[in-house]
């Protein structure tokens, strides 16, 4: 095999790549097998995979990634705006400017660990939203939201073609990137992030950062300067989080502040923790999940829960739809926050943890017929 | 073997003219005095350690070896005084820089990567020595680095871990999470090794193998400093012993004659009533 890649790590990836490039085709089943929300899977795979060479590699926990998220929309916009129609310079921009937000932050941040590294990341990010709700209005916009015009300059744009009459749309060389277009042009860059991640985690920088992870004094002892190496890691998760909030724009033109807000800050934790921190598809299932049962369970409302329980005896309906209306549509965090609970609960390492315990089982039970004994031994033991 | 140890670093400051360092001395403890508040943990240190010998500092409970040992690894600034280690200051340097001089330690409870496999953390030092304390290689693989890998292995299997290379650190036994920190220290081949009771808590089994192991690497020229109780390991390996009590030195010199000191007996069995 080469030096570059071994043959798991081929296989993993280009497994991951035909389930991605598949999708519209395997999430028909789910009902899901549409552009825009396959898309959202793209952008906050890249978001969830992003945050977790941070968080999963080096521990340290950042509670304020969508900072880096909005910052990215908001660069991408201003250069649709300023520049050009065409992507790619747009998400350049974005990665870049993310990238000196990151540095920053990151510089200020990483002078604690722990809850307190936490709650300065937080402090930024809600600094960052106010910026962009009230006191930087002219760059964001503020409430409204910042979105393209037919009059704004467009430089590049207007060098080359003549100005459009239409509402300009974001495009690439001249093709649209709507509908399934832009799924697959996020794909591509989800699939690239995806292989740039593996790079990380399997090269020697990777494994200095979960030696930070796991002994930082050690670390410091055997001869590294840590800081250098979580600023890095800090950057590049801040680079891929513009990244994706750049993606967003480019599929829905419009970049508001509260894409800036502790909440969505959270929400990308919860994917991470949800899918399985410290490991590479753990982040990127989380974040399906979670859009996917967003996606899901927001657009119940009461006519379909009635429906749903119309099996019921009149008075039992009524208590039943009162009942699960509070999880579903605007309550969907409600059920979120349950499901949170269960998995941190009974499966710390989240859903690649629940994986591998059942391939446990199975190579186990394949490996001879006393499995059942085998598997209650260690529990004995410990 | 090429090594990024820096042994010649001309821009670093020298040591002080009034604290001459004789030749074959590698590490220099000046006149170092530490009071924490009223106390006097540490007062007129003055400890010279010569090229490959095996320097132990013992002494009662309470008598300031830890201090003195965090004092020359950069963890604790003294009061007074200096570290010079080969001709560079080592006081108010970072544990990093300390270790980047050549300067590697084994701890009381040993410090390990407990998340990593035994084999990841023998091969975390080895890149910090070919590597420096921080660059950004994440375009090769882990896998790709045959010739540290090798070296790991080596070491392994020099201290007996080879079998156990996939283990999770943090499940290895007491025993063997310090021969892995040892294994840890000795891949870097620092110039001077800190050993801060390297056989506290093992087993008389375990306390031989590591005599052995600390024996074996002695023939490779490498200074030790080695702080320890068991006056079983300290006549074993020490070229020259120096007795701290009560934060000071109260006594010097080859194995036999701080033995049969009276000084010291003293300051043992008075430190014991």
């Amino acid at each position: 095999m080469t030096t570059f890649m071994s043959r798991r790590d081929l296989i993993l990836f280009f497994g991951f790549a035909a389930v991605v490039l598949l999708l519209p085709i395997l999430a028909q089943p789910f009902g899901a097998a549409y552009p825009d929300l396959l898309q959202r899977f793209m952008i906050f795979g890249i978001f969830a995979i992003g945050f977790n060479i941070l968080f999963g590699l080096t521990g340290y926990l950042s509670f304020g990634h969508a900072a880096f998220f909005g910052v990215g929309s908001y660069a991408a916009m201003w250069s649709f705006k300023l520049l050009s129609t065409n992507a790619l310079p747009a998400i350049i921009f974005a990665v870049v400017i993310a990238g000196v937000f990151a540095l920053a932050i990151g510089f200020v941040s990483l002078r604690r660990s722990g809850i307190y590294f936490s709650i300065l990341t937080l402090a930024f990010a809600q600094m960052s939203y106010n910026l962009a709700y009230s006191v930087l209005t002219p760059i964001t916009n503020g409430e409204t939201g910042l979105r393209m015009a037919i009059a704004d300059p467009r430089v590049l744009d207007r060098l080359f073609f003549e100005a459009p009459v239409a509402q300009p749309v974001p495009s690439l060389f001249g093709f649209s990137l709507s509908g399934w277009n832009g799924f697959f042009f996020s794909a591509i860059f989800l699939l690239a992030t995806f292989f740039l991640a593996m790079r990380i985690t399997n090269s020697p920088f990777g494994m200095m950062l979960k030696g930070i992870k796991s002994n930082q004094n050690r670390m410091n002892y055997t001869g590294f300067n840590t800081r250098p190496y979580t600023l890095t890691a800090f950057v590049i998760s801040g680079m891929l989080a513009g990244l994706a909030g750049a993606l967003l724009v480019v599929t829905d033109p419009l970049a508001g502040a509260e894409r800036m807000r502790w909440t969505a800050s959270g929400e990308v934790v919860l994917m991470t923790i949800l899918g399985g921190v410290g490991t590479l598809v753990g982040p990127v299932l989380g974040a399906w999940i979670i859009k996917y049962f967003e996606n899901i369970f927001s657009s119940f409302n009461d006519n379909i829960l009635s429906a749903f329980f119309s099996f019921l005896p009149e008075g039992a309906r009524e208590i039943a739809v009162t009942v699960s209306s509070k999880f579903v549509g605007d309550g969907w965090h409600l059920t979120l926050g349950l499901v949170f609970v269960l998995i941190v609960v009974f499966l710390p390492g989240g859903i690649m943890e629940g994986v591998r315990r059942i391939a446990a089982r199975f190579s186990k039970a394949d490996r001879d017929g006393t499995a059942r004994e085998r598997r209650l031994a260690p529990k004995a033991a410990e | 073997m090429q090594t990024t140890i820096p042994t010649a670093q001309p821009a670093q400051p020298k040591a002080p003219a009034a604290t001459k360092t004789p030749e074959n001395v590698v590490l220099h403890v000046a006149d170092v005095h530490k009071r924490f508040g009223g106390l006097h943990a540490l007062a007129d240190i003055d400890l010279q350690v010569e090229e490959g010998k095996t320097h132990a500092i013992i002494g009662p409970n309470g008598a300031g070896k830890s201090t003195l040992l965090n004092v020359i690894i950069g963890r604790l600034a003294p009061t007074s005084g200096a570290v010079v280690f080969d001709g560079t200051i080592l006081t108010g340097k970072k544990p990093h820089e300390i270790n980047q001089l050549g300067v590697a330690r084994v701890f009381q409870t040993p410090e390990i990567f407990a998340d990593l496999s035994v084999l990841q953390n023998v091969m975390t030092p080895a890149f910090a020595r070919r590597d420096g304390a921080f660059r950004i290689n994440m375009f090769r693989s882990v896998e790709s680095e045959a010739e540290i890998r090798d070296e790991a292995l080596a070491m392994l299997d020099d201290v007996g871990l080879v079998g156990r290379r996939e283990a999770h650190a943090g499940a290895l036994s007491r025993g063997d999470k310090r021969r892995l920190e040892l294994a840890m220290c000795l891949i870097q081949k620092p110039r001077l090794l800190l050993l801060d009771e390297p056989t506290a808590g093992m087993s008389r089994h375990d306390t031989n193998t590591t005599i052995e192991l600390l024996k074996k690497i002695k023939s490779r020229g490498m200074t030790k400093i080695i702080i320890e109780h068991d006056m079983h390991v300290v006549f074993s390996l020490a070229d020259k012993i120096t007795v701290l009590a009560g934060g000071r030195i109260i006594a010097e010199g080859l194995p036999e004659a701080v033995r049969g000191d009276p000084r010291v007996q003293e300051a043992y069995l008075g430190g014991a009533h």
